[in-house]
């Protein structure tokens, strides 16, 4: 015989409970890196989260006061791995606003391309991982194939696929190939037939929608006090986005929107990542429309094209009067530039950039200028002084600030890096949410280890 | 806002609490002493016409081992004057570290209003190296600041939790320090090197 | 593994070695950037399925090959050996990236040198970060000793008690 009911009532109530922790460990499924997440559950529901972070600290800013300041470029690229690019224009235009010196305008133009074709594998990545967390496992094959493609694209320019340390204080390596806006039509066709596939597929798939709407929900005033920018602030509905308000290189003269979203949850920051991919293919495009012309020949009745190996040849065996005016002929992501790309990839300000290698074998004024920027105790030597130069990585602004003083290595150098502030809020967003909640908000944080713990 | 009117309105305000201020390179850098910090954060945030809504940034620099590298003045002594762009105004040279103080906070604030940027550096002793935390008017601050301890052992009163952010709890000694030896190693498993 | 002469043993140690290298299930530890080309390596355009070590187990306890994916900072690294203890035999462990290989270029306080001083290493794949034409060499390589069923158990391990005495 069953109890009475009011006797029932008072022993459920009676019963002890306890919240549960769950460490959700440094090693988890997730393709994100290693952080580590202490949920305090009552039930299915997470009551507090803590967050703990520095699993992949690797000490870039001690290492950046080791060595010089073009030598810091490969450690910026393995800041936002994702998207290396936008870290490396974002350390050399600190360290040019600091020595106070522009780079040619197509040098620009190059650095805006390249930092776009580089926004866009990001956020391929970072939507195509947070679907396949949800099950679509498709949506993740496809993103990294239109992925693969940009990557293929980036290594014609730069020699490498991910980690390309492209650009220099003072300009970039190499000028783009000739044959450069064929493949990129290609890629672009590529990656909008991926992106129109996975919006057909996840945009209005039920258990997508369902998962994202409501979840991980934060304010924009939230987020602005916690230093949140990028496309996390913009999902919220603040639009603040580096390359608009404080425009750099040539952001202010290329159309783009900036898209925002409405209630701050996952399903507006998704969506906020699709367009703006959508955006960063109409500023490659506007940008490959605007681009000032590329290579002149030096001497156009004198000079000829000389292959790079022939020009070496020669002139070490003293012979130099034989390639006087011509320019030597390089691949790109090899030898890097000869002299007819020079002065459109790169700042004439001697004391920074190394010469072309036709002067630096040609004539003394050329390999003064290659000694004193390569020789141990020289190189580039920005004035005394700090700089903060803010760009708009990814995940959203990603500052540099730089002392300087004066001798060969950066004093100081300080990555904001955009994730931090994000990751810091972590445990505001997932507070109150089921633990299921946890993933779709995680993916979409963009966690990027090598930036968030350097 | 234009550099100098935000110089301005900051002093205008706390006479007292300013050192000094520069604008290198665009950039507005005002020195305060250590013990305004709070009330001025709170009047960025607030005041209307500065209305800094963001902090950026909170980091730290130490200036002990400034200008002991050799360093052959490549700029000053060639005789040729380095020529920056119309775009970035360079009156004058930076007047050199905050201080004599070892270390320097640096805060880098923004306004999404007003679009203009701020930098207060506030100079520390190693002997009593504890500044105001700023977690109460952005909560944003507490992991910045938990990195400063970390990196520099830089403390900040009224903190919720100062504790080791990026190393781990055993790490002893503050890895950003200029003192510290880049191969110097701790570690937890595994031989020492 | 000693080979006592008989012909049926050693044909089934050869379908056993078949067995194992054909269906490697990889517990990919990713840390860092080496972990995009190993997504590009798992993904269509290189596939690593079609040599059956396309399933990766994110449960040490059903893994059989570590792919340590990405520099080891010592803060991981006891977990790392954690992860490591918890497979059971036979187990491979492939050390993907320089900075696991050799520390890469981040000599510094905060990073461990190589892998191989905490945990028996069978292959390294250098590169920063390797081609996935490299990882998939690496893989092959991988298959071979799965094959002649040499596996890490084998092999001393070095001493993982920590160098320091802990106060």
């Amino acid at each position: 015989m069953s109890p009475p009911a009011n006797e029932t009532h008072q022993a459920v109530a009676d019963v002890e409970t306890r919240d549960m922790l769950l460490n959700v460990g440094p090693a988890h499924p997730a393709m994100h890196g290693i952080i580590r997440i202490l949920a305090k559950l009552d039930g299915e529901r997470i009551q507090d989260a803590e967050v703990e972070i520095g699993y992949l600290h690797r000490g870039f800013e001690k290492m950046a006061e080791t060595v010089d300041y073009n030598g810091v470029m490969p450690y910026t690229d393995r800041l936002n791995y994702v998207s290396p690019l936008i870290n490396n224009m974002g350390y050399c235009m600190a360290v040019e606003k600091l020595l106070g010196i522009t780079v040619p305008e197509r040098c620009q133009y190059v650095r805006v391309i390249l930092s776009e074709i580089s926004r866009i594998c990001d956020h391929l990545t970072c939507v195509g991982a947070s679907a396949m967390e949800l099950g679509s496992f498709t949506v993740f094959l496809y993103m990294i194939k239109a992925r693969e493609f940009l990557w293929e694209l980036v290594e014609k320019v730069t020699g490498a696929r991910m980690t390309v340390s492209y650009c220099r204080v003072g300009g970039v390596k190499a000028d783009l190939p000739d044959d450069f806006a064929a493949p990129c039509k290609k890629a672009f066709a590529e990656t909008r037939t991926v992106l129109a596939e996975s919006d057909g597929l996840l945009t209005r798939n039920r258990i997508f929608v369902d998962r994202m709407s409501g979840t991980g929900v934060i304010s924009a005033a939230d987020a602005i006090s916690y230093g949140i920018t990028g496309p996390f602030l913009r999902g919220t509905g603040a639009d603040y986005d580096v390359r608009k308000d404080c425009p750099y290189a040539v952001y202010d003269r290329l159309p783009f929107d900036v898209p925002v979203g409405t209630r701050g949850d996952n399903m507006d920051r998704y969506l906020v990542r699709m367009e703006e991919m959508e955006q960063s293919m109409r500023i490659v495009e506007a940008a490959l429309r605007q681009i000032p012309p590329g290579p002149v020949q030096v001497h156009p009745e004198t000079g000829r094209p000389i292959p790079a190996a022939e020009m070496v040849d020669l002139a070490k065996v003293g012979n130099i009067a034989a390639f006087r005016d011509d320019s030597a002929v390089t691949c790109p992501t090899l030898e890097g530039s000869g002299r007819a790309s020079h002065p459109a990839i790169a700042t004439d300000e001697k004391r920074v950039f190394l010469p072309p290698k036709e002067d630096t074998y040609g004539n003394i004024e050329g390999l003064m200028q290659q000694f004193k920027l390569v020789m141990f105790g020289h190189g580039v030597r920005p004035p005394k002084g700090e700089v903060y130069f803010p760009v708009e990585g990814a995940n959203g602004e990603l500052g540099f600030y730089v002392v300087s003083d004066g001798s060969g290595s950066p004093y100081r150098v300080r990555v904001r890096p955009p994730c931090f502030a994000i990751m810091s809020a972590l445990s505001k967003l997932l507070t109150g949410d089921m633990i299921a909640d946890m993933i779709p908000t995680f993916g979409s944080v963009n966690m990027i280890g090598g930036e968030l713990d350097r | 806002m234009n550099p100098a009117s935000l110089i301005e309105s900051i002093q205008n305000r706390f006479p007292d609490a300013v050192s000094s201020f520069h604008t290198y390179r665009g950039d507005v850098t005002v020195i305060l002493r250590r013990e305004s910090l709070l009330e001025i954060a709170r009047f960025l945030k607030e005041d209307p016409a500065l209305a800094m809504n963001y902090l950026m940034d909170l980091t730290a620099v130490d200036y002990s081992a400034f200008g002991k590298r050799p360093a052959p003045a490549f700029f000053a002594s060639s005789g040729v004057t380095v020529r920056p762009s119309p775009q970035i105004p360079d009156e004058e040279p930076w007047p050199g570290p905050p201080s004599d103080a070892r270390f320097a906070v640096v805060y880098h604030f923004y306004s999404t209003a007003h679009k203009h940027r701020l930098r207060l550096v506030i100079p520390v002793d190693e002997a009593a190296a504890e500044v105001d935390s700023l977690t109460s008017l952005w909560p944003g601050a507490n992991w910045l600041e938990r990195e400063a301890w970390d990196m520099f052992g830089i403390g900040f009163r009224g903190h919720p939790d100062l504790k080791r952010i990026l190393m781990y709890q055993e790490f002893e000694g503050h890895p950003l320090r200029k003192d510290y030896p880049v191969k110097k190693r701790q570690p937890l498993i595994g031989p020492t090197n | 593994m000693t080979h006592d002469g008989s012909f049926l043993t050693s044909r089934l140690e050869e379908a056993i070695g078949w067995a194992r290298k054909y269906s490697i299930f990889q517990y990919p530890f990713v840390t860092a950037c080496c972990g995009m080309e190993y997504m590009a390596t798992a993904c269509s355009h290189y596939d690593v399925d079609r040599f059956g070590a396309g399933l990766p187990r994110f449960s040490p306890r059903q893994a059989d090959v570590l792919f340590v994916v990405g520099t080891i900072s010592h803060k991981i690294a006891p977990v790392l050996r954690r992860i490591y203890d918890q497979m059971a035999e036979p187990k491979w462990v492939v050390a993907f990236g320089v900075c696991t290989c050799t520390g890469g270029f981040y000599d510094n306080y905060a990073t461990v040198m190589g892998i191989d001083t905490i945990l028996p290493v069978d292959v390294y794949i250098p590169g920063c970060p390797p081609r996935p034409e490299m990882v998939l060499d690496g893989l092959i390589k991988l298959q071979e000793r799965i094959q002649h069923q040499q596996q890490t158990g084998q092999r001393p391990a070095p001493d993982p008690r920590p160098a320091v005495v802990e106060s």
